[in-house]
């Protein structure tokens, strides 16, 4: 476990009572709270060398533009990315699989053709290609997941056999805390022929990424996620890949010439950059990544997953508790339901004794129906929760069983 | 031992009517349904109501998965006990009613007034909203389902 009382101070959220109780931030999942460190990085940011980057001659804008390109060398350094100009800043990863599905989708994806996903996509991983296979006349398949909330490799071979031009799952599911077999399921895809998209939203802040041994094609994440600012994130991808699609943003930037009615296009990856880029996001996430790398990603993964062993034994104790996802593989993602309790209610009478959960379809609604329920409560984990965290939320639980009368195992529905 | 301000939300009346929920059926003869739907917390309500001449005569509603949150569950339930056999022109009173209550206003009549703690918890006012907009929409034969997102009152 990670000594958390040296961690937590760096955190000024977290010295802020919430409704008068230790506020207890187990909503990591939808995003992180932010180490001083990264504050003061934005703050000396502006501070120091704030101009616009790409542009100026002078000493400013250089300094500018050296902190926005060397954040981009340190995103791909942290991922192991194939190459610096492979790493492409988006506000996020739902922006990053637009981008993909906008030019490399539009160029490559044609009437007939099919796209897999899988029945735990996040909404961001999902919409933008049924957006896409609306507009080309192609065929979106949903690869079945198992009960315990893995892929169905069955399936998943089986949707394989259309060939499909695109295969795009999640390294880890943000509903269910499953770490897929990534590599695998991407040899698997490519064998058949297509190209893959890993969404690594929820991996990325917590475990060891490395995008070449993945062999993926694409891949996506966010720095709200991990310690960043939101509005931070990156498109990992071959440079190869790049250079073939058309620009996203048409604008400043992203141009190499510009006649009256026509334009070339800067080189990758500035062609996907149009626009004054975030800079302040840029530098926050190379700053995040500095922090984490200080902790050791490793260290993170065990402490997550010691956090989440524990809740899940913890909650199993609770007559009443469904604990969804499986056994093995899985991130510092609690997915669960108490009784007949609503998971909206659940989290309201949680916010009570300071203990922040989400509670609802987190973005996954045909996950949802798939498990069968209309919401789950879901606790998540990162560096600076302990087991101080998990009693109280075991505690808040407890105290919302008795308040809607489900503590007695006779009152729950069979 | 809840904090006071949690027992302002929960009372015993929505507590017992989110456990044993009144007019939960469908009503079969029913003249004007509608569905109102909450996206954020996946909540869904179909309503049933059976006008003759102006007056509700039956009400009944279901939560097609089993499952509403117990403040929507609860006000739906509230609901329908308020309405049956009213004049729809009181139906629609008690609507705003309640809804002004929600924003701020005096406490609405009866067990309805069960709801003023709502006010103190702004993310659940759309739910306790929810199964009266719901209502509105029926009584005014609209088609479309209402959402807690779209609807601009809510």
């Amino acid at each position: 476990m990670l000594d958390t009382a040296r961690i937590r101070p760096d955190f000024p959220i977290l010295a802020q009572p919430e409704n008068g109780h230790r506020l207890v931030y187990l909503d990591s999942a939808a995003t992180t709270q932010k180490p001083r460190q990264v504050l003061d990085a934005i703050i000396r940011y502006y501070s120091t060398s704030n101009a616009n980057v790409h542009r100026g001659a002078y000493t400013l804008a250089v300094a500018a533009t050296d902190a926005y390109e060397s954040a981009r060398l340190t995103v791909a350094r942290f991922v192991n990315a194939w190459a610096p100009e492979g790493v492409v800043f988006t506000r996020g990863t739902t922006e990053a699989i637009n981008l993909v599905a906008s030019t490399w989708g539009r160029t490559n994806v044609h009437r007939g053709d099919t796209v897999v996903v899988t029945g735990m996509e996040h909404h961001s991983n999902l919409v933008p290609w049924q957006m896409l296979c609306l507009e080309k006349g192609a065929t979106l398949r949903m690869v079945a997941i198992t009960e315990d909330g893995r892929v169905d490799l069955s399936d998943f071979g089986k949707a394989l056999e259309s060939r499909p031009k695109l295969v795009a799952f999640p390294y880890v599911s943000n509903s269910l805390g499953t770490v897929n077999p990534a590599a695998q399921l991407t040899k698997l895809a490519q064998a058949a022929g297509a190209t893959v998209l890993i969404d690594g939203a929820q991996a990325t802040p917590h475990l060891r990424v490395d995008v070449q041994g993945l062999g993926c094609d694409f891949y996506a994440f966010s720095g709200h996620k991990m310690l960043a600012p939101m509005g931070s994130g990156a498109l990992v991808a071959k440079p190869a890949l790049l250079e073939e699609m058309p620009p996203y943003h048409g604008g400043g930037e992203m141009i190499e010439r510009v006649w009256d009615d026509r334009s070339s296009w800067n080189r990758i990856p500035h062609k996907f950059e149009g626009g004054t880029p975030n800079v302040e996001a840029a530098v926050g996430l190379a700053a995040a990544i500095g922090y984490l790398e200080q902790i050791g990603l490793d260290r993170v993964a065990e402490h997550e997953q010691a956090l989440a062993r524990t809740t899940i034994e913890r909650l199993n104790e609770i007559e009443g508790v469904r604990v969804f996802g499986p056994r093995d593989h899985r991130a510092g993602v609690v997915p669960f339901i108490y009784g007949d309790i609503h998971p909206h209610d659940l989290a309201t009478i949680l916010d009570r004794d300071g203990v922040c959960i989400r509670a609802g379809h987190h973005c996954t609604q045909p996950l949802m129906r798939r498990l069968g329920v209309p919401a789950t409560a879901r606790a998540s984990f990162y560096v600076y929760n302990d087991v101080d965290d998990i009693d109280a939320l075991i505690t808040a639980v407890r105290r919302a069983g008795e308040l809607f009368g489900v503590s007695s195992p006779l009152s729950l529905p069979s | 031992m809840t904090s006071p301000d949690l027992g302002e939300l929960y009372q015993q009346t929505i507590l017992d009517h989110n456990r044993n929920p009144r007019n939960f059926r469908r009503v079969e003869s029913a003249n004007r349904t509608a569905e109102g739907h909450n996206p954020l917390c996946g909540d869904r309500i179909q309503l049933y109501v059976q006008v003759e001449g102006d007056a509700i005569a039956d009400i009944g509603f279901q939560m097609p998965q089993g499952a509403g949150c117990a403040i929507s569950k609860a006000s739906a339930s509230l609901m329908t006990g308020a309405v049956k056999g009213k004049p729809v022109a009181d139906a629609e009173e008690l609507f705003r009613s309640f809804r002004d209550m929600l924003a701020g206003g005096a406490p609405a009549p009866g067990k309805l007034a069960a709801f003023a703690g709502v006010r103190a918890f702004p993310s659940r006012i759309k739910c306790a909203n929810l199964a009266w907009h719901a209502l509105h929409a029926a009584l005014q034969n609209r088609a479309e389902p209402v959402s807690t997102e779209s609807a601009g009152d809510f």
